[in-house]
C-alpha cells in the first residue's frame, strides 16, 4: 500500500531546485515540476539540449506558470512595444531578467530552430535584452512571448520601463570626443618633440610648419572636444555659480590663444601638447565617472510594478485593455497572482489580497464583498471581479507620486566637495593671475601678459578635476563587488555625510521567507509523516516551511486533497482526515493573536496544536545598531507592532520605532527629520517606501534579487551584503578623505608651477611635463589609496 | 630633408584613416555591446544534429 519514493536530494535537471517528488521524469532526468519538465521536452524535441551542456541547471524554476498574454493582441499595446515593423518583418526588444549564463545566450539565439518564423535573435547579455526579428504573418507577438515563456524566459513587459528609454536617450558623443582629443594629443606630441630636443638653425623652416600643424590639431580639440566646458562654464556663470568648469574653460582658452599667437608671431612653440593632453585627460575623467548599470534601473515608479493591461468585462465579454484606458466604473477581472491596478470595490469572488507591495505587511488579507480594495494589492486566491472607483493615477498608493518630492530635481541634494572647493579655488586663481599681471605691468607689459597667461595655464585644475572622478569610480567598483550598486558617483559623498538612518521593517530588516519556526504541537512519528505528506503537495510558503522543518519523511499517497486558498489544506491520507491551516479552518473561529503567523493542525478532528512563525532579522542588524552613538537609528514600518519587543534591542528606545505608517506618513517623517537638519538615509524595499526613499538625502533599496523590481532610489543593496552596511559607511568616509588628500597633492603641483609662472618664465616644456605628471600622480594615488582603504574595511 | 613634409603627410593620412575607422565602428554600434560577443564565440554552432540530417 505504502509507496516509498526515494527521498534523497535529487536536483531538478532544468532549474537545480530540489525535486520533492519523483513524479516528473523525462528520459531518465528528474524535474521538480511540470513546468521544468515541459521546457525540457520542448528543447529536446527541437534538438536544443546542448542548452544543458554549457552550464548545470541553467533554467528558471517553472513552478508558478499561470500567466496570460492575451493583452498582447491589442494593437495599441503592440505598437508601444515593438521597435520597428513593415509588411514583412517586425523587430522587438524584450527585457528578460532570467538571462544569466552562456546557456541562456545560446538558447535564445537558437529560437529560429523552434519556430522558423523567427528570423534572427540577438542577446545583449549585460543589459539582459533580447532583440528579435520575426515574421509577424507567421507568428504573432503574443505567440512569441508565449514561446519565450514556455522555454522559461518570460520577458518582463512594462510600458514604462526606463531600461528601454536608457537605450535611446543620453547618447552624448563622449567617446567620439575622447577619440578626437586622443588622436590630436598623439599627433601633437609627435610634432612637439623636435622642439624640445632642439631644432638646429638649419632646420628652422620646419618649426613654423610644425607649429601650424599643431594649431590645426588644436582646433577640433578646443571647438569639438572641449566645447562642453565652455558651455558649462558660461551657464554656471549666468547662474552666478563658480564651478570647476570655469577655471578649466579659462585654462583651455588661454592655452589656445597663447599657442596661436606664439606660433603666428614666431615667438615660441606654444602649448599645443599641454592643451590637447589637458582636454584628453579631462574627458577620460568624465568617462570614468559615468558608470552605468544597464540591468538595474534606479528610476522606477509604480507604473513599472503595475501590469501593462487589465481585463475588463464589457457586456459580459472579457477583453484586455491598456491600463491607461482604465476608467471609473469599469468592471475588471483580476486573476490569481495579478495586481489590482486601481482602487476598486469588490463585486464578486473571494478576495485574498497580499499588500506586501503597499504596506510591507506580508500576510495576505481577506476582503469581503463591497469593500474597497486599494491599488497595489496582489490577489492570491481565485479570480475576482471589481469595479474601479478611482483612476489609476489617483489611487491611494499612486497619488504618492504627485507629492512634490517626486517633481523636484533629484541631483545636487548635497553640494559635493568639488563644488565647494572650486569656488574658492577660482577666486584665488584669478587673484594671483591679476596681481602678477599688475606687478609686471609697470616694468614690462609683455612679461606681465606672459605671467598672467602662465598662471592660468599652470593652475588649471586638471588634477583637481580628475581626483574626484577617479576616486569615486574606484570606490564604485568596490561597492559593486560587494553587491551594493550606486546610481552615480555623487552618492558616495552623500553616503559619507549621513547621520541618521531610517529603516523599513518587512523585507528590509526581516528577510522575505526564512522565518523562525516555533513548534507548539506534539506529533508522533506517524503523525509527522501524515503532515509531511499533506504539506508537500502545497506550494504555500508556510507549508513549505513546515515540511522543510519536519525533514525527509516517507511520502504517503494522498487519497483526497483540497487546498483552500488563504485558509489551508484538507486532506485524507490512509483514512486519516487532516486539517492544516488557519484558525478559522481548523478551530472554526478566527483568532486574534497578532504576534505570529500560526498554522494549526488537527487530525481526525482532534486539535493537536500549531506551528508559529516569527520573522527572522537580517544578519548584521547588531552591527548596524552598534553605530548608534554616531548615527541615529529609526524604524518606520507599515506593519502592526507585534514585533516591538524583539526589535527594541536594535533601536534602544521605543520612541525610535514607528508602526502603522502609511507611505505618506513615511515621507512626512523623513521630512521632519530633515527639517531638524539631519542628513537622512532611508533603507526600504517596497513601493510603500518609495516616497520616503525619494524624500531622503540618500535612499537605499534593499532587495534579495537585484533583477527584481525595486522602487526608485539612489542605491540598490543586495540583501546578502546587508551586514556590510557599516563598512560601506566607513569606506565612504575614507573615500572622501582620499579626495581631500589628492586635492592637497594637486595643490602642491599647482604651487610648484605657480612659482615658475608668476615670474613669467614658463617654458612650454615645463608645462608639458607638469600637467601629465600631476595627472598620473593623482590617478595612481587615488586608485591605490582606495584599494588600501577597501582592504582595511574588509571590502576586498 | 624636405621628404619630412611628405612623410608627415603620409603619417597624418594614415592616422586620419584610423580615426575614421573608429568613428565608423562607433556609429554602426560595434562598441555598444562588448560583453556578449566574447561569450558567443565560446559556444559551438550546430553540433550533434547536423550529422543526423545529412
Amino acid at each position: 500500500m505504502i509507496q516509498s519514493a526515494p527521498i534523497e536530494k535529487t536536483l531538478c535537471y532544468h532549474c537545480g531546485d530540489e525535486c520533492l517528488t519523483g513524479e516528473y521524469i523525462a528520459e531518465d532526468k528528474q524535474f521538480c515540476c511540470q513546468g521544468c519538465k515541459s521546457v525540457y521536452e520542448i528543447l529536446s524535441t527541437n534538438k536544443l539540449c546542448s542548452y544543458y551542456r554549457y552550464n548545470e541547471h541553467p533554467g528558471a524554476t517553472q513552478v508558478r506558470a499561470d500567466k496570460r498574454f492575451d493583452y498582447l493582441s491589442e494593437p495599441s499595446i503592440i505598437s508601444e512595444l515593438i521597435d520597428y515593423t513593415d509588411e514583412k518583418i517586425t523587430i522587438v526588444t524584450f527585457y528578460i531578467p532570467h538571462i544569466h549564463c552562456s546557456s541562456c545566450l545560446w538558447l535564445l539565439e537558437q529560437l529560429n530552430k523552434i519556430n522558423p518564423a523567427i528570423h534572427n535573435c540577438r542577446v545583449d547579455f549585460l543589459k539582459k535584452q533580447l532583440n528579435i526579428r520575426f515574421d509577424h504573418h507567421k507568428i504573432s507577438l503574443q505567440q512569441l512571448v508565449e514561446l519565450l515563456s514556455d522555454i522559461g524566459y518570460e520577458p518582463l513587459i512594462s510600458l514604462h520601463d526606463i531600461i528601454k528609454k536608457q537605450n535611446s536617450a543620453t547618447k552624448d558623443n563622449l567617446v567620439s570626443k575622447i577619440a578626437v582629443a586622443g588622436f590630436c594629443f598623439g599627433n601633437v606630441m609627435l610634432l612637439s618633440f623636435p622642439e624640445y630636443l632642439g631644432i638646429t638653425a638649419f632646420e628652422q623652416s620646419f618649426k613654423f610648419f610644425f607649429g601650424m600643424l599643431n594649431i590645426l590639431f588644436c582646433l577640433p580639440v578646443v571647438f569639438y572636444s572641449g566645447r562642453g566646458y565652455f558651455i558649462s562654464a558660461w551657464q554656471n556663470l549666468r547662474n552666478k555659480v563658480l564651478n570647476i568648469d570655469f577655471p578649466l574653460a579659462l585654462g583651455i582658452a588661454v592655452l589656445f590663444i597663447r599657442t596661436v599667437t606664439e606660433v603666428l608671431s614666431r615667438s615660441g612653440a606654444g602649448f599645443a601638447d599641454t592643451l590637447c593632453g589637458l582636454v584628453f585627460f579631462l574627458l577620460v575623467g568624465k568617462f570614468v565617472q559615468k558608470k552605468t548599470y544597464h540591468h538595474i534601473s534606479f528610476e522606477r515608479d509604480y507604473r513599472s510594478f503595475f501590469p501593462v493591461a487589465v481585463h475588463i468585462l464589457e457586456n459580459e465579454v472579457e477583453k484586455p485593455i491598456p491600463l491607461s484606458q482604465l476608467l471609473i466604473h469599469h468592471r475588471m477581472v483580476i486573476r490569481h497572482n495579478e495586481i489590482i491596478p486601481a482602487d476598486a470595490i469588490l463585486l464578486k469572488g473571494d478576495a485574498l489580497v497580499d499588500f506586501s507591495f503597499v504596506t510591507g505587511e506580508s500576510v495576505p488579507v481577506n476582503k469581503t464583498l463591497g469593500e474597497i480594495i486599494y491599488a497595489g494589492g496582489r490577489q492570491m486566491g481565485e479570480a475576482i471581479e471589481l469595479e474601479v472607483v478611482k483612476p489609476v493615477s489617483q489611487s491611494y498608493l499612486t497619488q504618492l507620486w504627485n507629492n512634490e518630492a517626486f517633481t523636484r530635481k533629484q541631483d545636487n541634494r548635497m553640494q559635493t566637495f568639488n563644488e565647494k572647493v572650486s569656488k574658492y579655488f577660482t577666486i584665488v586663481l584669478l587673484l594671483i593671475a591679476f596681481s602678477s599681471l599688475f606687478f609686471w605691468l609697470s616694468a614690462d607689459y609683455r612679461r606681465g601678459l606672459a605671467a598672467f597667461t602662465a598662471v592660468l595655464i599652470v593652475a588649471c585644475p586638471c588634477a583637481l578635476a580628475l581626483s574626484t572622478p577617479f576616486t569615486m569610480s574606484a570606490a564604485l567598483s568596490i561597492f559593486d563587488r560587494n553587491l551594493f550598486y550606486l546610481k552615480n558617483t555623487a552618492v558616495v559623498e552623500q553616503l559619507a555625510r549621513i547621520n541618521t538612518i531610517v529603516m523599513d521593517k518587512t523585507g528590509t530588516i526581516t528577510t522575505g521567507d526564512s522565518a523562525n519556526v516555533k513548534v507548539e504541537v506534539l506529533l508522533t512519528e506517524d503523525q509527522k509523516q501524515l503532515v509531511y505528506s499533506a504539506c508537500i503537495n502545497s506550494t504555500h510558503p508556510l507549508c513549505r516551511m513546515i515540511y522543510h522543518y519536519l525533514g525527509s519523511k516517507k511520502r504517503i499517497p494522498v487519497s483526497s486533497y483540497t487546498e483552500i486558498p488563504g485558509k489551508g489544506i484538507l486532506a485524507i491520507i490512509n483514512n486519516n482526515r487532516l486539517r492544516i491551516g488557519s484558525a478559522s479552518l481548523v478551530l472554526g473561529h478566527a483568532e486574534q493573536d497578532a504576534h505570529a503567523t500560526k498554522v494549526h493542525i488537527a487530525i481526525n478532528e482532534i486539535y493537536l496544536g500549531y506551528f508559529a512563525f516569527t520573522h527572522h532579522y537580517r544578519e548584521g542588524m547588531e552591527k548596524i545598531s552598534a553605530l548608534e552613538p554616531s548615527l541615529n537609528l529609526h524604524l518606520l514600518s507599515g506593519d502592526q507592532d507585534h514585533e516591538r519587543v524583539e526589535l527594541v534591542k536594535f533601536f534602544k528606545d521605543t520612541t525610535r520605532m514607528h508602526f502603522n505608517q502609511s507611505p505618506q506618513d513615511k515621507l512626512n517623517f523623513i521630512q521632519t527629520l530633515q527639517d531638524d537638519g539631519d542628513k537622512v538615509m532611508m533603507i526600504g524595499d517596497g513601493l510603500n517606501d518609495s516616497g520616503a526613499l525619494k524624500q531622503s538625502d540618500l535612499g537605499i533599496a534593499v532587495t534579495d534579487n537585484v533583477n527584481n523590481f525595486s522602487p526608485g532610489s539612489d542605491a540598490i543593496l543586495d540583501g546578502k551584503s546587508f551586514d556590510k552596511l557599516p563598512a560601506f559607511l566607513r569606506f565612504s568616509k575614507d573615500t572622501v578623505r582620499i579626495i581631500h588628500f589628492s586635492f592637497l597633492i594637486s595643490l602642491t603641483y599647482n604651487l610648484v608651477g605657480l612659482s615658475y609662472a608668476v615670474t613669467g618664465n614658463l617654458s612650454p616644456l615645463t608645462a608639458a611635463i607638469l600637467m601629465p605628471l600631476s595627472t598620473v600622480t593623482i590617478i595612481s594615488f587615488t586608485s591605490i589609496a582606495t584599494h588600501v582603504a577597501a582592504k582595511k574595511r574588509k571590502l576586498l | 630633408m624636405t621628404i619630412i613634409y611628405f612623410l608627415i603627410g603620409c603619417s597624418l593620412l594614415l592616422a586620419v584613416c584610423f580615426l575614421g575607422a573608429f568613428f565608423w565602428a562607433q556609429r554602426s554600434g560595434q562598441n555598444d555591446d562588448l560583453h556578449t560577443p566574447a561569450m558567443r564565440m565560446l559556444l559551438e554552432d550546430d553540433e550533434e544534429e547536423k550529422p543526423l540530417e545529412k
